[in-house]
C-alpha cells in the first residue's frame, strides 16, 4: 500500500529491546487495590458500592455518569475497604476520590453478561456493551470507545484504522499483545469494524516490529475487509490524525475529529478489551504494562489488575538499582510524570518507567539560537521557537495565531532542541492561560450581560408601573368625569 | 535558567547541545582553514590566533559584566566560530589591531549589544568585517601573494611577527584578489577577456591566489560544507539558493553582455562566495528559521552580492549582502511560514471532506 508524507518528526532512540522479547507475565495478586473513580476522560463514575460490601471479579463499583464517562469493575472479588481521596497518577499528585478494594484470595468471577454475536445483533448492541464494560482508549488517550464505536451514526465513516504504531520509545505492550493474542487483537477489531459499519480495515504497525507484523498479518489473511499496514519507524507516527493522513492521504481540518473526514482510530489493546467485552461478557479490569528504564533492575511486560500501585510492579521487576529521575506513566515523550510510586495503575497506564539521569539527558537551558530544528522536527508545520517567545512574552492571543491550539504536545521540538529549552512547557503554559482567560472572558461576558438584563428589567418595570400609574389615574380622570 | 523539565515532557532528549553544533561547524571549517595557513604562513597565523584571542576577551568581558555564568556560556564555543570567520574573512597579513579592533567590535557591538547569543539581528563577525572595511580601507584590501610556508619567500616566524605587529612593510609583495583585479580592469574601461588575462580559475577553485583566507580554496570550503550538511547542522536551503541566485543573475547578466559581464562559474569561485553560503549565510542566529524562509532569503543574498560587485564600489559584497538580509529575517520569518497541519496556508482550517 502508497503511504502518503507527513512532515517533520524524529527518529528518537527506541530502547524498546530491554522489554520487546519478554513475554507477558501476569503479577500476583497485591494485597490492596486502588481504584480511582476517574480513569477516563469525562465525568467521573459514580460509585455504586459502599464500605464493608464484599464483591465478586467483574462487578459494577462505579457506574457511568452521563454520555462521556465510563463504568469502574471490580478487579478481583474481595471487600470494600472505604471510599476515599488518594493520589491520582498525575503530576499535579492530587488526590481523587478511590474505592478501596481488598482482595479475598478467591477471584471468583461475578454473573457476567451473555456473550454477544456480534455479527447477529444489532450494531448499537456492541457500542452499549462496551460501554457497560468500562472499555477506554488504552493507549493513554482514555476516551470512552463506546462513543467513538457510536460515530458511525453521526459521520459517514469508511475506514476503522487500528493503531498499532507504538510510536512512543520503551512501549512494548501493544507490540506483545499482536504477537501473544494474535487472534483476540484481530477479532476485536473486526467487532469494531462492524460497530461502525465500516468496511474497510487497516492495521497500523510500525516497522520496528517485524514479529508483530508477521502474526497480524497470518491471523488477518482469512479476512479480505482487513489490511495489514507496515509504517516507517518515524515519532510521533502513531498520533491519530498524523496516522491518518500516511495512510489515507486526508487530512483532518483544524479543531475537528478524523470522524470529519470518514477516518476513526483504535487502539490494540482497545481492540482486546473490546473482544473480551462482546465476546465473554468481561469488564475491564486489567491491562498490559510495559515496566522499563533502566533505573529498573528487570524490565517486563506484565499483566496487571487495575488499581494495583506502581510500587507493587516495580517491586515485581526486582526492584530499582539506581535512583531513578522521573516515574512516568507512559512514553517518554508524551507520558506524564507520576508524583511517585505510590500511585495506581489505571486504564490508560501503557506504561511505568524509571528513567536514570543518564537516559532522559537534561541540561541547563541555554539562550536559544534560532537553529530552526523545531520547525524542521514539527509535524505539525508549526514554528515553536516563535510561540515560545511570545508565550514568554504572555502574548497568548498571538501564540494562538500562529498555532499554539493545533500543537500536538507531541514534544518532538523539546527533543531535538539543542539548548534544552523546555518548549512542550511554554505550551502547557499558554494553553492553560488561554483556557483560563477564555472562562475569565465568558464569565465577565456572562456579568454583563447579567447586568445589562438586570438594567434593562428595572427600567422595563418602572416603564410598566409608570405606565400602569398613569393609566390608573387616566381612568379615576375619567370615571370621575363621568361621574359628574 | 528556567528548570522545569519535572513538568511537562518529553523526558528523553536527542544527545545535542549548541557546544556540539559549534564545535561540527569548527570542524569543517578545519580543512580549508589549515590549508589557508599553510598558504599565507606566519603572519596568517598569528592573525588568526589575535583575532580569536580579542573576541574571547571581549566576550569574558560582556559575560561577567551581564553577571552570566561564564564556564557555561564561554564554552558554547559561539565566540570561537565568531572570531574564526572573523580572521577568515580578514587579509591574512593585516597588523595586530586590526585582528584586535575587529574582534572586539565583532562582539560587543555585533553581539552582546543585543543581549549576546542568540539576541544578536546582524551576524558578528560580518559586523566586525565591515566596521574595519569601512574605517580602514587600505589596510583591509591589501593582499599578498601566496607564500607557502616554509617554501621560498614565506616569512619566517620572527619575520611574521614583525608583519604582525608593523615592524615590516610588504606594501612591496601586495597584490590584488582576483574580484578587485577584474573590477579596476573594467573600470579602466578594459574589456573582459583582457582583464580577466592569466585569471586561472582552477587556482581559485583551490585557493592559491590573493584573498582574504575565507575567499581562497572554494575546493575545501565546499567540502565542509557538504559535511554540515550531511550532518544536519545546516539545511541545503540557504546555499543552495543563494549561490543559485548569484550563479543565475551572473550567466543572464554575461549572456547578455559577454564583454563585460564575467559568468556564473566565475562569481561562484571568486571571493567569499562559498565560505559565505556556507558559513556565513547560514549562520543559525541571524538566518530565517523556517525552510521557505531560508530559501528567499539565501536568494536575496545571492542577488545583493551580485548587485554589489557588479554596480557598487566595492568588488566583494558578501558581508554586505548578508548584513541586509539580516535585517530582513524578522520579516521573513514573520510573512514566510509552513503550512499548518489541517489549515490552509492563510491558516483558515481546511474544509471538512464531504462524502461522495
Amino acid at each position: 500500500m502508497k503511504l502518503f508524507r507527513i512532515r517533520g518528526g524524529i527518529h528518537p532512540e527506541y530502547r524498546k529491546e530491554m522489554t520487546a522479547g519478554k513475554a507477558i507475565e501476569p503479577l500476583p495478586m497485591p494485597a490492596l487495590l486502588h481504584l480511582p473513580l476517574q480513569q477516563h476522560i469525562g465525568a467521573p463514575a459514580v460509585p455504586v458500592v459502599a464500605a464493608g460490601d464484599r464483591v465478586r471479579k467483574g462487578q459494577l463499583l462505579a457506574r457511568a455518569r452521563g454520555e462521556i464517562s465510563a463504568p469502574v469493575h471490580a478487579s478481583t472479588s474481595g471487600r470494600i475497604v472505604d471510599i476515599l481521596p488518594f493520589a491520582a497518577p498525575h503530576p499535579s499528585g492530587l488526590a481523587q476520590p478511590t474505592i478501596l478494594l481488598e482482595p479475598d484470595g478467591l477471584d471468583e468471577w461475578t454473573d457476567l453478561p451473555p456473550p454477544l454475536d456480534p455479527f447477529s445483533v444489532p450494531r448499537e448492541e456492541i457500542a452499549r456493551r462496551v460501554a457497560e464494560c468500562g472499555v477506554v482508549g488504552m493507549g493513554g488517550g482514555t476516551f470512552p470507545s463506546a462513543v467513538k464505536l457510536d460515530l458511525g451514526r453521526k459521520f459517514p465513516i469508511d475506514v476503522l484504522v487500528i493503531n498499532g504504531a507504538e510510536c512512543e520509545p520503551y512501549l512494548t505492550c501493544d507490540d506483545r499483545l499482536m504477537r501473544e493474542c494474535t487472534a483476540e487483537v484481530v477479532d476485536g477489531v473486526r467487532i469494531m469494524a462492524r460497530a461502525l459499519g465500516v468496511e474497510r480495515i487497516v492495521i497500523a504497525i510500525e516497522k520496528n516490529k517485524p514479529e508483530a507484523l508477521a502474526a497480524m498479518a497470518a491471523e488477518s489473511a482469512a479476512f479480505a475487509e482487513v489490511e495489514v499496514v507496515p509504517l516507517p519507524t518515524r515519532y510521533p507516527m502513531g498520533s491519530e490524525r498524523h496516522l491518518v493522513t500516511a495512510l489515507t492521504g486526508r487530512e483532518t481540518p483544524a479543531r475537528k475529529l478524523t470522524a470529519d473526514i470518514g477516518v476513526v482510530v483504535h487502539n490494540i489493546a482497545t481492540a482486546r478489551a473490546v473482544h473480551h467485552a462482546v465476546r465473554l461478557g468481561r469488564p475491564l479490569i486489567s491491562r498490559v504494562v510495559t515496566v522499563s528504564g533502566r533505573a529498573v533492575r528487570e524490565q517486563k511486560n506484565l499483566d496487571v489488575r487495575l488499581g494495583t500501585l506502581v510500587s507493587q510492579l516495580i517491586e515485581h521487576c526486582g526492584g530499582l538499582v539506581e535512583p531513578p529521575v522521573h516515574y512516568l506513566s507512559g512514553g517518554p515523550m508524551m507520558g506524564q510524570a507520576m508524583p511517585g510510586r505510590e500511585v495506581p495503575v489505571v486504564k490508560g497506564t501503557s506504561g511505568i518507567l524509571a528513567l536514570t539521569a543518564a537516559e532522559a539527558h537534561e541540561r541547563d537551558t541555554m539562550p536559544c539560537i534560532r537553529c530552526g530544528s523545531c520547525v524542521t522536527a514539527c509535524p505539525c508545520g508549526l514554528v515553536p521557537v516563535e510561540m515560545a517567545q511570545m508565550i514568554r512574552h504572555e502574548k497568548l492571543d498571538a501564540a494562538a495565531r500562529i498555532g499554539l491550539l493545533d500543537c500536538l504536545n507531541c514534544g518532538s521540538c523539546a527533543y531535538v532542541c539543542p539548548a534544552h529549552i523546555p518548549l512542550v512547557q511554554y505550551f502547557n503554559y499558554g494553553k492553560g492561560r488561554l483556557a483560563a482567560l477564555q472562562r475569565d472572558r465568558r464569565k465577565q461576558e456572562m456579568t454583563k450581560r447579567l447586568a445589562e438584563q438586570r438594567a434593562e428589567r428595572v427600567e422595563r418595570l418602572d416603564r410598566e408601573r409608570k405606565a400602569k400609574m398613569a393609566a390608573a389615574k387616566k381612568a379615576a380622570a375619567e370615571k370621575q368625569e363621568g361621574g359628574a | 535558567m528556567i528548570s522545569t523539565h519535572d513538568i511537562s515532557g518529553p523526558y528523553a532528549h536527542q544527545k545535542t547541545s549548541i557546544r556540539r553544533t559549534m564545535a561540527l561547524v569548527m570542524v569543517a571549517l578545519l580543512p580549508a582553514t589549515l590549508f589557508d595557513l599553510w598558504v599565507f604562513g606566519w603572519p596568517a597565523i598569528n592573525l588568526l590566533v589575535l583575532t580569536l584571542a580579542a573576541s574571547v576577551a571581549a566576550e569574558a568581558g560582556c559575560l561577567s559584566l551581564a553577571g552570566k555564568r561564564l564556564p557555561l556560556f564561554l564554552g558554547d564555543g559561539s565566540v570561537v566560530l565568531t572570531g574564526w570567520l572573523l580572521a577568515m574573512s580578514l587579509p591574512p597579513w593585516a597588523p595586530w589591531w586590526i585582528a584586535v579592533l575587529g574582534g572586539v567590535v565583532a562582539v560587543v557591538l555585533g553581539k552582546h549589544v543585543f543581549g549576546g547569543l542568540g539576541q544578536n539581528v546582524f551576524n558578528p563577525a560580518m559586523v566586525g568585517r565591515v566596521a574595519l572595511l569601512i574605517s580602514f580601507p587600505l589596510p583591509m584590501t591589501m593582499y599578498v601573494a601566496p607564500r607557502p610556508l616554509f617554501g621560498a619567500g614565506s616569512p619566517g616566524f620572527v619575520e611574521g611577527l614583525s608583519i604582525t605587529f608593523g615592524g615590516w612593510d610588504y606594501d612591496a609583495l601586495s597584490a590584488a584578489s582576483t574580484l578587485g583585479h577584474v573590477k579596476t580592469e573594467l573600470a579602466r574601461g578594459v574589456a573582459l577577456d583582457q582583464a580577466m588575462g592569466g585569471t586561472d580559475l582552477m587556482a581559485l577553485v583551490m585557493g592559491t591566489v590573493p584573498g582574504s583566507m575565507g575567499e581562497t580554496s572554494a575546493a575545501l570550503l565546499l567540502l565542509g560544507g557538504l559535511f554540515l550538511i550531511a550532518r544536519r547542522v545546516i539545511s541545503w536551503h540557504i546555499p543552495v539558493s543563494m549561490l543559485g541566485a548569484l550563479f543565475a543573475l551572473a550567466t543572464l547578466m554575461h549572456w547578455v553582455d559577454p564583454a563585460r559581464f564575467p559568468g556564473g562559474f566565475y562569481h561562484l569561485v571568486t571571493g567569499a562566495a562559498v565560505l559565505g553560503a556556507f558559513f556565513i549565510a547560514t549562520d543559525l542566529v541571524t538566518s530565517p528559521v523556517t525552510p521557505p524562509g531560508q530559501l528567499v532569503y539565501g536568494a536575496g543574498i545571492g542577488i545583493l552580492t551580485y548587485v554589489i560587485r557588479t554596480w557598487a564600489g566595492f568588488p566583494e559584497g558578501i558581508a554586505f549582502a548578508v548584513l541586509l538580509m539580516n535585517a530582513m529575517t524578522p520579516l521573513i520569518d514573520r510573512w514566510v511560514r509552513p503550512r499548518v497541519y489541517g489549515r490552509t496556508l492563510r491558516g483558515e482550517p481546511l474544509q471538512p471532506r464531504r462524502k461522495a
